[in-house]
């Protein structure tokens, strides 16, 4: 069984393992298929159309869905390696481990944002950003540029008492857990991290950066600890509602799998501590 | 006495030409507020030439580009000719590609924020969606 790790608590061997598995992926060509759905589904997820990936209830299964099909990607490589999770109220400045060279690098210089070190750096020639919004072809980031501060533990904890899952319109106005765990209201969780990274992150391109694995695996954390806060709380709405996967609607890209399939991480994969 | 770099005598030239452009931006602007807008919502028109750039903001009845369409919600936005694609939030604000994840009060302020993370690099084409 699969256990997802606190990224702060990684071995030397289990870091160079993610990152072999990942620029393993990114050489066949297999890891540029996870940025170009990604872009695809955040360009037309529209708040008054069809929405999936974001800004929608089905934002947290679909990424649940897209993490796992990315992890087992990564397992076909290597049996051994488990995505990571990013606990940002924690590792919250660019001196954490997390940005060492021996893990993911750290931020990008002044001049042009070019992360200079780290496996996933340009001159290493091992990580050229192919899918892309601009012309730029190395991997950027700005960490917490212009004194950009990271979600809080208490700020976390207080998304995590809302009740209710998501709610009408069901989109980035929502009130309730999703929207704010998403970020387009109140506090900001998500989305803030996003920002605070910046480069590719900040784009719809964000999978382009390799954090993006560690900081959705603890998004996708914060949905299983906020469900077992609230274990009467469902995913919502059930059904019926039109531009929004329901209960029991099938979520593209993959036709096959409901947001009621993706409730129960723990057919896939557990956590190093319990929710 | 800085040197000049290429790129920064390239963008002062490009500031002189569009200076122009600027000019006649503001013209139409002019106009736009001197007549009734059709919508009473929605942004104005915007043409100016921002760290050396040209930026435009326009309502956009034609779908915008390539399918995807009306992101953009009837508003497109131009840098140095290249459409940006743009997306308008729920509660008003505005979201591009380039800067997905934090929402600005309008389409010039995305526009801006967009040349600014650019850094001088130019946008790429807007591809077709995935079949």
């Amino acid at each position: 069984m699969t256990v997802r790790k606190n990224q702060a608590q990684l071995t030397a061997t289990e870091k160079r393992r993610f990152t072999d598995a990942v620029l393993e992926l990114k050489r066949t060509g297999r890891y540029d298929e996870f940025v170009t759905t990604h872009n695809a589904f955040i360009m037309s997820d529209t708040d008054n159309g069809d929405r999936v990936g974001h800004r929608s209830p089905s934002f947290l299964p679909w990424h649940r869905r897209f993490l796992l099909q990315f992890e087992q990607a990564l397992q076909a490589v290597d049996p051994e390696v488990a995505l990571p999770y990013w606990d940002w109220t924690t590792d919250r400045t660019p001196r954490a481990s997390l940005w060492a060279p021996d893990f993911l690098g750290g931020t990008g210089r002044a001049r042009d944002g070019q992360v200079m070190d780290g496996p996933f750096a340009r001159s290493g020639n091992r990580f050229t950003v192919s899918v892309r919004v601009d012309g730029r072809d190395f991997l950027r980031r700005a960490l917490g540029a212009g004194g950009r501060q990271l979600p809080t533990r208490a700020e976390v904890d207080a998304v995590l008492a809302m009740e209710t899952y998501d709610m009408p319109p069901w989109n980035s106005a929502s009130d309730g857990f999703r929207n704010h765990l998403e970020g387009w209201r109140g506090a900001n969780l998500h989305n803030r991290v996003h920002v605070w990274v910046g480069g590719q992150m900040g784009t719809g391109a964000s999978p382009n950066d390799p954090v993006f694995w560690l900081h959705h695996a603890f998004i996708d954390k914060l949905w299983a600890d906020w469900q077992a806060r609230h274990p009467g709380s469902p995913y919502l709405p059930a059904g019926g509602t039109p531009n929004v996967v329901d209960l029991n609607d099938t979520m593209r890209p993959w036709n096959d799998v409901t947001p009621a399939d993706m409730l129960d991480h723990t057919r896939h994969y557990t956590y190093d501590t319990a929710a | 006495m800085t040197t000049l770099t290429r790129r920064r005598a390239l963008g002062v030239a490009a500031s002189a030409a569009a200076g122009l452009a600027a000019g006649r931006a503001l013209t139409t602007s002019d106009r736009a507020v001197a007549a009734p807008a059709h919508r009473s919502t929605g942004p104005d028109t915007f043409d100016e030439v921002y760290q050396g750039r040209r930026i435009q903001g326009a309502p956009s009845h034609t779908g915008g580009h390539h399918g995807h369409g009306a992101h953009g919600d009837g508003y497109a936005v131009r840098i140095d000719g290249e459409e940006l694609h743009l997306m308008r939030n729920a509660d008003g604000t505005w979201i591009s590609v380039i800067n997905h994840y934090e929402p600005l009060a309008t389409p010039r302020a995305v526009a801006r924020a967009a040349v600014r993370e650019l850094q001088g690099a130019t946008l790429v084409p807007l591809a077709p969606p995935l079949a």
